[in-house]
């Protein structure tokens, strides 16, 4: 078995343990807490014996350890529980709103690498100049500003005031959803061959992507910049100026994979923040995505659906920790080649 | 005080004009808080009572940043709203940082049987994004101020533990630890006497920067109403109230929006600057 292989297993059965913890907290948070959760969901008209039946029906009058094994037996049949707020399975709340999610999530990522990265660069190499400066304000602001505040302050600017971009939502009113293959709009309009679709809703996506990017961005320039400068230093770049090899091959090849490896690990911690910040964003644009969900079902205390969207979200966290991983792993060899390195 | 002034640290931190920057605008907001009953113009309009003569009036004036929709002014509930703020984030700190730095310290200490079962812990409230787990949290109780710093107090601690943790680890083979080890200190003597001091630099630079990321961890909270509750003025419900009424009233999205800017910034180059003075001074 190679490195990289027993190095995978081994980060996976971490993430198991991990997630099996963190359902273990949410579930003791939730019902540790007071408040009647078959209660609220019920309204104050229901009558004691309908409040009574919903208690019995989802093991809320049981012990916590109780409540937890049949959730668990549950869980482990690919069942999240019953949306106390939707009426409905959670599981199929979760499978309807997660697409626009990680449509909104990959936008945004992919934005942090193509902005991010050559702004870094870029600022490294023409370091203590104007645009150097620029970038590093730049960057600071993009770290300080809450996501919501971009979220507003763009829509203010580009939808409002300019009219440059849609105000809300997903796709315009007059246009139908194109048929869910990914659930993603932009891939499943590619998919059915329909351009305008593929335009409107690009142009939706623009701007909740953007503003749940800025922060990464800031964040990965800022990295990114620091970085190649510590790079710049090491004796082999001196040695490729002595050979006279062109300014920018330096940049963009000898210096740039190694300054890469510090950048790409704290993308990790980038998707954190994005995963979080995905509910302010949605909620700014009127995104129907699981954040927006999520903000309803915390609202309404709607506890298997709480427990559930949080796993779902902590799931998304590991897994792209550990693609990450991996792919710091292709870029520096010396991690590789280590290999079993958890 | 000359000691201070003429360090090498504080020489590099007063050329650094970041760092000043940083300085002055948390010096400003600090000053603010503390002094809100006599720099506000009009502090009863912190409550729920404004100037119903003067509804929406726009920047300018009387009101120098405006009024909200009920006449209240602009520039008051700004100033109250940034004591909220730094009020909450001491609090978290204050109880986030020790619960950490214990845990870390005794992690990074002792055996890996207690390494293995405190970092696990410590990962899986890591492994939730932030927010999120916040959030979840208030969701269990009623939306206030109160439950909001509890939420965040309950997703900080673990950020301190794993730098404690880290730290700890690489002092426990310095030469000091094993001679206090010899002589037969105590547990408690070893970690509180010998290795948190040598770690406080980290911890007290992370904390700088972290007031700032309180912030704005606790207004994105209250701005999808999981925070303080009306009337109390809070920076992130006002971003939200204000963007009711975009774009026709910019001032009462715009203003809040530049007032959490300027307080995350501040403590962020405060911080920053901190980290590079104490390298230089090392």
């Amino acid at each position: 078995m190679s490195p990289l292989v027993r190095t995978l297993i081994h980060r996976l059965a971490a993430s198991l343990v991990v997630l099996a913890g963190v359902s273990m907290l949410m579930f003791v948070v939730a019902r540790v807490i007071p408040g009647d959760p078959a209660r609220i969901a019920l309204g104050p008209n229901a009558t004691e014996a309908q409040v009574e039946a919903l208690r019995r029906e989802r093991h809320l009058d049981q012990p916590i350890p109780v409540q937890y094994w049949e959730y668990v037996r549950e869980v482990a049949r690919g069942n999240l529980g019953n949306s106390l707020y939707s009426n409905r399975p959670v599981r199929q709340d979760i499978a309807q709103y997660l697409p626009a999610t990680l449509e909104l999530i990959f936008a945004a990522a992919a934005m942090i690498v193509l902005i991010g990265i050559p702004v870094g660069v870029l600022s490294a190499r023409y370091r203590r100049r104007l645009g150097d400066h620029l970038g590093r304000v730049g960057s600071i602001v993009g770290v300080s500003t809450p996501a919501f505040v971009w979220g507003v302050i763009l829509q203010l600017v580009f939808a409002y005031f300019w009219r440059l971009f849609p105000i809300e939502g997903r796709l315009a009113a007059s246009l139908p959803p194109p048929p869910p293959i990914t659930g993603f709009f932009v891939i499943d309009s590619v998919l059915a061959g329909d351009g305008k679709t593929l335009i409107d809703s690009l142009h939706h996506l623009a701007l909740p992507a953007l503003a749940l990017a800025m922060a990464g961005i800031g964040q990965t320039a800022r990295l990114t910049r620091a970085s190649m400068v510590e790079t710049y230093r090491k004796p082999f770049i001196e040695m490729a100026h002595a050979y006279g090899f062109r300014e920018a091959r330096i940049s963009n090849r000898y210096a740039f994979r190694p300054a890469l490896v510090p950048v790409l690990t704290i993308l990790g911690l980038d998707i954190a923040a994005l995963l979080g910040n995905a509910f302010l964003v949605e909620s700014v644009f009127g995104w129907p995505g699981l954040s927006r969900y999520g903000v309803e079902v915390i609202l309404h205390k709607d506890l298997d659906a709480i427990v559930g969207t949080v796993l779902i979200i902590a799931a998304a966290f590991l897994v792209a920790n550990i693609a990450v991983d991996l792919l710091v792993a292709v870029v520096n060899p010396r991690i590789r080649f280590a290999g079993g390195r958890a | 005080m000359t000691w201070f002034a003429d360090s090498p640290g504080w020489r590099a931190f007063r050329r650094d004009t970041m760092a000043m920057t940083g300085l002055t605008l948390v010096a400003l907001v600090v000053l603010a808080a503390l002094f809100a009953d006599w720099i506000a113009p009009y502090p009863s309009h912190a409550g729920p009572i404004g100037d119903f003569g003067a509804m929406g009036a726009p920047p300018g004036g009387r009101f120098l940043l405006g009024t909200d929709t009920i006449g209240r002014d602009l520039l008051t509930r700004l100033i109250y709203a940034y004591r909220l703020s730094l009020e909450m984030a001491i609090v978290v700190l204050a109880i986030a940082t020790p619960i950490g730095v214990v845990v870390g310290l005794l992690a990074g200490y002792l055996g890996p049987a207690w390494s293995y079962g405190l970092m696990r812990l410590t990962d899986v409230f890591l492994s939730i994004p932030p927010l999120v787990l916040a959030m979840s949290i208030t969701g269990f109780l009623e939306p206030s101020a109160i439950h909001g710093m509890i939420a965040i107090t309950a997703m900080w601690w673990p950020w301190y533990a794993r730098l404690t943790y880290n730290l700890t680890r690489a002092e426990r083979q310095e030469g000091y630890v094993v001679a206090a080890e010899i002589v037969g200190a105590s547990l408690p003597h070893i970690l509180f006497r010998e290795i948190l001091p040598n770690c406080m630099p980290s911890i007290l630079t992370k904390m700088t920067v972290d007031v700032g990321f309180v912030i704005l961890i606790a207004s994105s909270m209250s701005f999808l109403g999981l925070g303080a509750q009306a009337p109390t003025p809070d920076l992130g419900s006002m971003v939200a109230d204000g963007a009711k009424y975009m774009p026709d009233a910019w001032w009462l999205t715009v203003f809040p929006a530049i007032a959490i800017l300027i307080v995350v910034m501040g403590f962020n180059l405060l911080g920053d600057g901190l980290r590079e003075a104490a390298d230089v001074a090392r």
